[in-house]
């Protein structure tokens, strides 16, 4: 498992220029911290491959991995 | 068994008092309901009970009492925080700490021993002086100390860490203690449950009545409740509890490991905490060695424990304590700890009217179990923060005004 760094949940940045304050700290700050299949960043760090991964939070099983931009 | 105890079992006058009342059926109304019987909910109905005269109060828990992080914990209590408002937070905490044991009339095997945080680093000293600064500043008892102190308190030591991190220096905090974790949340139930309040143990929350923005009831796997106030202090379950209530904060969570040793004899008396080496130990009153380390590295909701916990924390230990190599691990577990991105817990007030947080406990929570019970019943019986509070709130976020608690507070629990 070290082998693999962990890099939080997948979030889309609001642009700043033109979301509104509350838009902009609920992206700095708050986190979906419910149980759930969510899409992650994680790192290879041998290689140095940085890619996606969907992975069961509750059980911690890893659906399926890809690289950014591959996945749906 | 002497026959003479059997009388004491069948006389009816000789029998043991049950600690809870157990209620066959919940009421449909509340003037309170609190969400989880770990420390803090319990201490908080025990407060409103005795200090605020509300004892139409319910606290339901999804398990059984203190089977959360309540009970899985490694009891260090201090104070030694780095910002005022956590200094003076956890302080008062330390002061009530001392009377628990008189007043509940259960033994909590509080045991004050002394704490040392090490320093490997220079940077590390650099925190430690601040933190003694901070500290005395606000009259806690908090020096920095050099390794000869270590080593005075701690002889077994290897103060170079196999070479690989030597010592040098460490906080002291003279009042750093630990306590038997089980015993605090039935101690503050039995009271609560004496005034009043009833405690329904296998009762899950799962759901809130929000009508125009004001709660007005929950669902449970009980049945449903009326109230206009619920506390909601669950820990490591907060993100399921505020999804139920439609709102989002930073709380993520993160499984925190831990282990025992078999007991041996008594030689450790202070606790440990190194941030360097990812350890921390203290000896209980019957021997054993409680270990921890860090959070564990990536989101999951789950207590399983795992092997590479104890190879690294083990690995590590023996770096300081080379004497320990022929101890045996006898169990292990892990908790799911509820970490907030500034190190300093969420209380008070949400969007919601009638909901109250009480939650961002992390790793960080049991050593506040009785100011969080006392300032949260406070803020729920007036619908308004109790003053130790108003650096904790969930608004702090969105007016970036963080209270920052890490330099004391990862790793050193
Ligand atoms: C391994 C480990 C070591 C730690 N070491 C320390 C330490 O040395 N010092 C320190 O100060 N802190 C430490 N902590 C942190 C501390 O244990 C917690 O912050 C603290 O115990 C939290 O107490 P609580 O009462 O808020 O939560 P808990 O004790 O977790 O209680 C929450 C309760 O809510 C219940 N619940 C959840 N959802 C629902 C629902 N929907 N309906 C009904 N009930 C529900 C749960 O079953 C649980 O019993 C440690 C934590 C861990 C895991």
């Amino acid at each position: 498992m070290s082998e693999f760094v962990y890099h939080g949940e997948v979030r889309n940045e609001p642009d700043s220029e033109t979301c509104s304050d509350s838009e902009w700290t609920d992206y700095v700050f708050n986190r979906s911290g419910i149980p759930a299949v969510k899409k992650e960043w994680w790192c290879h760090t041998p290689s140095n491959i940085w890619f996606i991964a969907e992975r069961d939070t509750a059980k911690d099983h890893v659906l399926r991995t890809y690289l950014y931009g591959e996945g749906s | 068994m002497p026959l003479r105890l059997i009388r004491y079992a069948l006389s009816s006058k000789h029998h043991e008092p049950r600690m809870f009342t157990t209620h066959d059926r919940m009421k449909s109304s509340y003037d309170v309901v609190i969400i989880g019987a770990g420390g803090h909910g319990l201490a908080a109905a025990y407060y409103l009970a005795r200090d605020h005269g509300i004892t139409n109060v319910a606290v339901l828990e999804r398990g059984y009492i203190g089977g959360g992080n309540t009970g899985r914990n490694t009891t260090i209590i201090r104070s030694n925080y780095l910002t005022p408002e956590g200094v003076k937070f956890y302080d008062a905490s330390v002061n009530l700490w001392k009377d628990l044991s008189a007043e509940f009339d259960l033994n909590l095997f509080y045991s004050t021993r002394g704490h040392y945080t090490l320093a490997h680093t220079d940077s590390a000293v650099r925190t430690m002086r601040w933190r003694a600064e901070v500290n005395k500043h606000y009259g806690v008892d908090s020096e920095l100390v050099g390794p000869d102190h270590v080593k005075k308190a701690c002889p077994q030591i290897d103060l170079s860490c196999a070479g690989h991190a030597p010592i040098l220096g460490a906080l002291y905090h003279a009042p750093g203690a630990i306590a038997r974790h089980d015993a605090v949340a039935w101690g503050y139930g039995k009271g609560a449950d004496m005034r009043g309040v009833e405690i329904h143990q296998q009762t899950e929350v799962q759901g809130l009545d929000i009508q125009g923005g004001k709660i007005v009831g929950v669902n449970t796997s009980r049945g449903y409740i009326s109230t206009e106030k619920v506390l909601s202090a669950v820990a490591g379950f907060t993100p399921r509890v505020t999804e139920m209530a439609g709102f989002r904060t930073p709380i993520f969570v993160h499984p925190l490991q831990a282990m025992v040793s078999e007991p041996i004899k008594p030689w450790l008396d202070p606790i440990l905490v190194s941030g360097s080496l990812h350890i921390y130990i203290s000896q209980t009153a019957r021997g054993e060695l409680v270990m921890g380390a860090s959070l564990d590295p990536y989101e999951l909701h789950s207590t399983r424990s795992t092997l590479d916990f104890t190879e690294s924390l083990s690995a590590h230990m023996l770096e300081m304590f080379p004497f320990l190599s022929h101890v045996k691990v006898v169990r292990q577990w892990s908790g799911m700890a509820d970490m907030t991105p500034d190190f300093a817990p969420i209380m008070g007030k949400t969007p919601v009217e009638g909901l109250y947080l009480d939650a961002g406990w992390g790793t960080w929570g049991f050593k506040a179990t009785p100011i969080s019970g006392k300032t949260m019943a406070h803020t729920v019986a007036k619908d308004e923060p109790h003053p130790l509070i108003t650096g904790f709130s969930l608004q702090r976020f969105a007016d970036f005004a963080l209270t920052g608690e890490k330099g004391a507070a990862s790793v050193g629990h």
